[in-house]
């Protein structure tokens, strides 16, 4: 099984006609995606790869059962094609666009909350359920993310979404398949943390295990620490953290917009320390994931 | 983007938050000594820079007469503290203090939402009080849809038992703060210390600002009527030239990324993935030993030309013996375009990419098209079954070999 996504799940592109934005639909499609039509106020009536494109998400939502979209609009019109998305009654919405002011990032994830709808990203790649379906531009064009990603039983989340797809495809190369691999998005806000998609792959049988992609910056390592103790997660996972030359830099900005290197709590020494002390295992290179998730299983 | 003390100052007055009297910034002696005339009393003398420890540094001096404070003036443009050269000196009235608070607002990345800090001691680290003694803290979230409204800074400032006069008040100058956080998109906003006078009247001793350099473009506006560049960029230390010409390469293009450049002193030159393949890269890269003459992120899928001008900027760095191309497995980036123009880099510079480039491993979107042209080049190259952590051994033990 999955989390988010299955074939079945339905889904719209905001932006659809942007360049970016018609790359990722021809992805999607060939992955075997169902999208159901695209949105770009404007230039309804046109098509993109054989989808259709509207003025309004409402004119989706009239015509047919929408699970979810993807935001691909430039960032000042982010915040109002979300909104749009989460008055239309859409449930899942990924947003790909960077560079969006946190407190618009706030506020698009208090709305989604009061409406019930889950946010994934900004400044992420998407989802993907390997043989389902992908909802954004996560492994690139449909025979490269066949490569990298393979169905199976371990549920991947990742702050860097270009990490999303190497750690995926080391796994899939050790025999180890993902069930759902999710990137969350680097910034210092997001939708949806570690701790948030956890209770979806606790609820999920077929998976197994979790490996999550982790840089310093920000508390979200601190938090999954705190829910893996607190609930007793039966999932075992294992983690890489990147960056650790950071914590002999300070002050210095790298990556993501989240890596701030602030205080102490943020520094991935003090990160390790937590997420070791919560019983997950912290792997110091990619190509040593795989044999820790099968010695937590003991496969 | 940080704001100087007194740029935060004058957004604080626009939202009737009160400052000491006289508060203005003087670019000369004579300024000063005007300033100090008008204000007709004790002057306090601030240095106007970026950076903290300016109190040690001798950045903040005392002057009871005109003549005094130019004199202070005159020391405190000639001092450059930790590298920054004061942008003018703020003078302003210096008022006998009666007691001294903390308010502050940011973000609680945990909660995704603003938070307001309160406490009644203030003057020194709010990390400090809150460790020492967390019954002097008072926090509060506040929703960033809903209307923020004076009840929730009255309520959090009530909280540390504050009452009378002194809390309506602290109530105005936290719920104006507050206003100001939101309208601005700020990701900091802080009044530290927020002094009570011994006449009972509260004025900002020292503010901070922090603007989200995402929302520099909304935030034209206020930055204009502050006087500030929207271009200007603030950071730690000023940008080496070699980092100003990455930024510039990266300006020159919309396609993909080219930018943040970092400088260090080795001989390894890097142009590797951005976010966190470049992350793990630079780890690796140091695990082995190697020593980065750069940090330097590429993606987004950049053009040929791009690729080639940000390689030929990274071969002109004194001291680099060769570079390493390196990313994740990408997905939109095309390895093929960043195999031309790699090469096409080392070319102009006048090397054989054979000798130059260390490793490059690039694996994904296009990996055919692009390793056919590095092999026509001899060029070391490697597939994604070639892990991050030993492409990049090998690009150190190629540095070796010389």
């Amino acid at each position: 099984m999955s989390i988010l996504i299955t074939r079945d799940t339905t889904f719209i592109i905001q932006g659809i006609t942007g360049r970016e934005a018609v790359n990722m639909t021809r992805e999607c499609l060939d992955y075997g995606s169902k999208i159901v039509g695209g949105v770009t106020p404007g230039r309804g009536g046109r098509e993109v790869y054989g989808v259709p494109v509207y003025d309004t998400v409402r004119e989706v939502t009239a015509r047919t059962r929408v699970d979810g979209s993807v935001v691909a609009v430039p960032p000042a019109f982010t915040r109002d094609a979300v909104m749009e998305a989460l008055d239309a009654g859409i449930k899942l919405i990924v947003i790909v666009t960077e560079r969006i002011p946190r407190y618009e990032v706030a506020q698009m994830v208090e709305m989604a909350k009061l409406k019930g709808a889950r946010i994934i990203g900004p400044n992420c790649l998407g989802i993907l359920s390997p043989d389902e379906a992908k909802m954004g531009g996560l492994g690139g064009r449909a025979e490269d993310a066949r490569k990298a990603f393979k169905k199976g039983f371990v549920g991947v989340m990742s702050r860097s979404g270009g990490m999303t797809t190497e750690m995926c495809n080391t796994l899939s190369a050790a025999g180890l398949g993902q069930s759902t691999a999710v990137s969350i998005g680097g910034d210092p806000i997001i939708g949806s943390t570690y701790a948030d998609l956890m209770p979806l792959f606790e609820a999920d049988p077929e998976t197994k295990a979790i490996v999550i992609y982790c840089e310093p910056g920000g508390r979200m390592e601190a938090e999954l620490a705190q829910y893996v103790v607190e609930k007793k997660s039966r999932l075992p996972i294992v983690a890489f953290m990147a960056g650790r030359f950071m914590d002999e830099m300070p002050g210095m900005r790298f990556g993501h917009a989240g890596t701030i290197v602030e205080g102490k709590a943020d520094t991935t020494a003090e990160k390790i320390a937590r997420m070791e002390a919560a019983g997950i295992s912290v792997a110091e290179r990619i190509e040593d994931i795989p044999g820790m998730v099968q010695q937590r299983l003991g496969l | 983007m940080r704001f100087y003390e007194f740029e935060a100052k004058q957004l604080f007055s626009k939202y009737g938050i009160p400052l000491p009297a006289g508060s203005r910034v003087a670019h000369s002696p004579e300024e000063a000594a005007t300033i100090a005339e008008e204000i007709g009393g004790p002057v306090v003398l601030k240095a106007q820079v970026l950076t903290g420890g300016r109190m040690k540094a001798g950045g903040v001096l005392f002057a009871d007469t005109p003549s005094e404070a130019a004199h202070a003036a005159e020391k405190i443009l000639g001092l450059v503290i930790k590298g920054h050269v004061p942008r003018g000196v703020l003078v302003e009235a210096r008022a006998p203090v009666e007691q001294e608070y903390y308010l502050g607002v940011t973000w609680d990345g945990f909660a995704r939402l603003p938070v307001m800090v309160f406490s009644d001691m203030g003057g020194i680290d709010v990390e400090e009080v809150a460790e020492k003694h967390p019954e002097h803290i008072a926090k509060r979230h506040f929703s960033t849809i809903y209307p923020f409204s004076d009840y929730m800074a009255k309520e959090l400032i009530a909280s540390l038992g504050v009452s009378g006069t002194n809390l309506l008040r602290l109530t105005h100058i936290a719920a104006q703060l507050a206003r100001a956080f939101r309208n601005h998109s700020l990701t900091l906003a802080e009044i530290n210390p927020l002094a009570r006078l011994k006449d009972g009247r509260f004025v900002c001793l020292d503010g901070h600002v922090d603007l989200e350099d995402d929302a520099r473009e909304s935030q034209r506006q206020i930055l204009q009527e502050l006087g500030i560049d929207p271009a200007e960029k603030r950071q730690a230390r000023p940008p080496t030239e070699f980092e100003i010409r990455g930024a510039e390469i990266d300006a020159s293009d919309p396609r993909g990324v080219a930018g943040n450049v970092v400088e260090f002193d080795g001989d390894l030159g890097l142009i590797i993935g951005a976010g966190g393949g470049s992350l793990t890269l630079f780890d690796a890269i140091r695990k082995h030993g190697g020593r980065p003459a750069n940090y330097c992120e590429i993606g987004g899928n950049p053009s040929v030309a791009k690729t080639c001008a940000l390689t030929k900027l990274i071969l002109s760095k004194p001291g680099v013996k060769k570079i390493a191309v390196m990313m994740n497995v990408v997905s939109n980036t095309r390895v093929d375009l960043v195999a031309r123009g790699v090469i096409k880099g080392v070319l102009e510079c006048g090397y054989k990419p054979s000798e130059k480039i260390a490793i490059f491993r690039i694996p994904g979107s296009w990996e055919s098209e692009g390793f056919k042209i590095l092999k026509d080049y001899g060029v070391d190259y490697c597939d994604r079954t070639v892990s991050m952590y030993e492409a990049a051994g090998r690009a150190v033990a190629k540095m070796r070999e010389g």
